[in-house]
């Protein structure tokens, strides 16, 4: 599998990344070093492996429908650069 | 010549389930409240938080599942979305993509006495995103925006139809019908106003006949019933316009304008790929028990289409009139409750759709904050069966009954209004008004039957209303053949 450098400048675009020219050549090589070794599992005999989402044998890990204490407003904003009317105040998106 | 154009819709429907906490944490969802007081670190997005799922949302979720016909699905998993927006403070939404806790499910329709199937593709669960306010009188024109988190994080289950849906009013009758469906389950409040039931919907036209589907376009802001049949309209008109001038429909997001009533672009879609959705690590799978789910099948209260037929079948209403009283729960349970009170099913009906209604609709209130009960309903039905008082003085008993809770008993005896039945009483004014009217009586007796009501009007002039017509017309009628 061949990964081009077009392919990485459009993931890391959408991702919110900021790659210069030098970093995308450098990042493309080593996801295709990456991409190579995972080609050795090919060869492995695995139709007899169930395709695996989770690691840990975990199921139905669920909490109750019961309310807990939330934060203040204050505590809430505490970490935020701007604040105005009690909400986090952010730039403009379109 | 021009092409004829079918027209394809399917809708994406989001309700808010109506669990006490939110989806993965134990922030309240109660509407309202002062802005980012229903947040907690799990919600806001903060590193090193876990989710955890709320029981009573998978419970919800397999709920309007069985409702709707659904395949519930005994595994399903979580998936982020990701995308980036302030409103999402992970920039990812937890939401489930490959996995959905139910599959192929349907609904049936009416739109002009035909019956329809509308097959649902799924419907999944997924976190809800904060709310954004702009400065400015408009997003374009705003500088900055304010993030208020309390919404985020709320439980949604999202109801996606197959596109089977072949005009506006369908697309209407549809969500209607839906919302008629979770109402009756109880796992949301769908109060589309307050945001509780959400509507996009995509839309494309081919030629008749053509079996490849058109280009598409998802309209978004639909926010009552009404608006989404307008802005469906609209747009149909536009893409035919389109095609019919030999152009081509973008594949785009478009917003609904109810002021100016267009459809307007937003962006051009995203391609799926583009969220990059990938499993949610910090969340196990749900295997769902069969002994769980036929617990919640067992608990599913009758269902729109079931009291529908009921009340049809056994209860002798037309399809219209079971149409309207079991389009909301609360007024289906309201004339349950009524005729078995007081068995008269069609007299309640008549009362439920007419004077009821009409109340509510000019009050603004809803079957549960109003003041009328079942048994203050039956009281007053009893008072007019028994002709303690007639048709007229019960309309008027029961506004007063809706606007200030009263018992009808009080009221009628408050306003002295008794109707007079006794025929002795009657009989005196009967002849005083024969005797005051004699061309009437003439023209009677020569054949006009017309006159008969002249004279029962003026007996109800005489008695202030109070006299019972039926009464009134049996003596006119004995006194005038004598």
């Amino acid at each position: 599998m061949k990964i081009t450098e077009q392919e990485v400048h459009s993931v890391a675009e959408i991702a919110r990344l900021e790659l210069t020219q030098e970093e995308g050549q450098k990042i493309t090589h080593a996801l295709q070093v990456i991409l190579e070794q995972t080609e050795a599992l090919k060869r492995l005999e695995i139709s007899k492996v169930k395709p695996t989402v989770y690691v840990l044998p975990l199921q139905n890990v669920f909490s109750e429908d019961q309310l807990d204490k939330c934060l203040t407003q204050e505590q809430a904003l505490g970490n935020a650069p701007e604040v105005e009317k009690g909400c986090f105040k952010v730039p403009r998106i379109i | 010549m021009s092409t004829e154009y079918e027209v394809v819709i399917g809708l994406e429907v989001h309700a808010e389930l109506k669990t006490k906490t939110k989806i993965f944490c134990s922030c309240p969802t109660e509407f309202g409240g002062e802005e980012n007081t229903h947040v907690c670190p799990g919600c806001l997005g903060f590193p090193g938080t876990l989710p955890i799922m709320n029981k009573k949302a998978v419970e919800y979720a397999v709920r309007a599942g069985l409702a709707l016909n659904c395949e519930i699905q005994e595994y399903s998993k979580f998936d982020r979305k990701h995308y980036f927006y302030p409103d999402l403070p992970t920039a990812y939404q937890i939401s489930q993509f490959e996995f959905p806790i139910c599959k192929a499910g349907y609904v049936e329709i009416a739109v002009n006495g035909k019956k329809k199937k509308i097959r649902l593709n799924r419907i999944h669960l997924e976190e809800d995103a904060g709310k954004l306010l702009h400065s400015g009188n408009s997003i374009t024109s705003s500088q900055y925006s304010l993030a208020d988190y309390n919404r985020s994080g709320m439980g949604l289950i999202e109801l996606v139809s197959e596109p089977d849906l072949s005009s506006a009013e369908e697309a209407r009758t549809y969500l209607e019908k839906l919302r008629a469906v979770l109402e009756y389950t109880g796992v949301s409040d769908v109060k589309m106003e307050q945001g509780s039931l959400r509507c996009d919907a995509n839309i494309s036209l081919r030629p008749v006949g053509s079996s490849k589907l058109g280009t598409k376009t998802e309209i978004k802001n639909m926010n009552s019933y009404r608006s989404l049949q307008r802005a469906l309209e609209y747009e149909i008109e536009r893409q035919r316009e389109v095609l019919e001038e030999g152009g081509t429909i973008i594949q785009e997001t478009r917003g609904w304008d109810e002021e100016k009533g267009i459809t307007s672009s937003m962006r051009s879609k995203e391609e799926a790929d583009d969220y990059r959705y990938f499993s949610d690590p910090d969340l196990p799978p749900i295997v769902l028990e069969p002994a769980w789910v036929e617990e919640i099948r067992a608990s599913l209260p009758e269902l729109p289409d079931a009291k529908k037929d009921r009340l049809v079948m056994e209860l002798g209403l037309s399809e219209y009139d079971a149409d309207i009283i079991t389009g909301s729960r609360a007024l289906a349970d309201f004339f349950d409750k009524t005729v078995t009170l007081f068995n008269e099913p069609k007299t309640v009906a008549n009362w439920v759709m007419g004077e009821y209604l009409r109340l509510l609709n000019a009050e603004g209130t809803e079957v549960q904050e109003s003041k009328v009960s079942p048994e203050k309903m039956a009281a007053l039905l009893k008072s007019q069966a028994t002709g303690k008082i007639s048709g007229k003085m019960a309309k008027a008993v029961f506004e007063e009954m809706f606007m200030t809770g009263k018992d009808p008993e009080k009221i009628i005896k408050e306003k002295g209004l008794v109707q007079i039945s006794d025929t002795d009483a009657l009989g005196e004014i009967v002849e005083k008004v024969l005797a005051a009217n004699p061309q009437s009586v003439a023209d009677y007796q020569a054949g006009k039957e017309k006159a008969l009501g002249f004279l029962v009007g003026q007996v109800m002039k005489e008695t202030k209303g109070q006299a019972n017509p039926g009464v009134v017309n049996g003596l006119l009628k004995q006194k005038l053949t004598d």
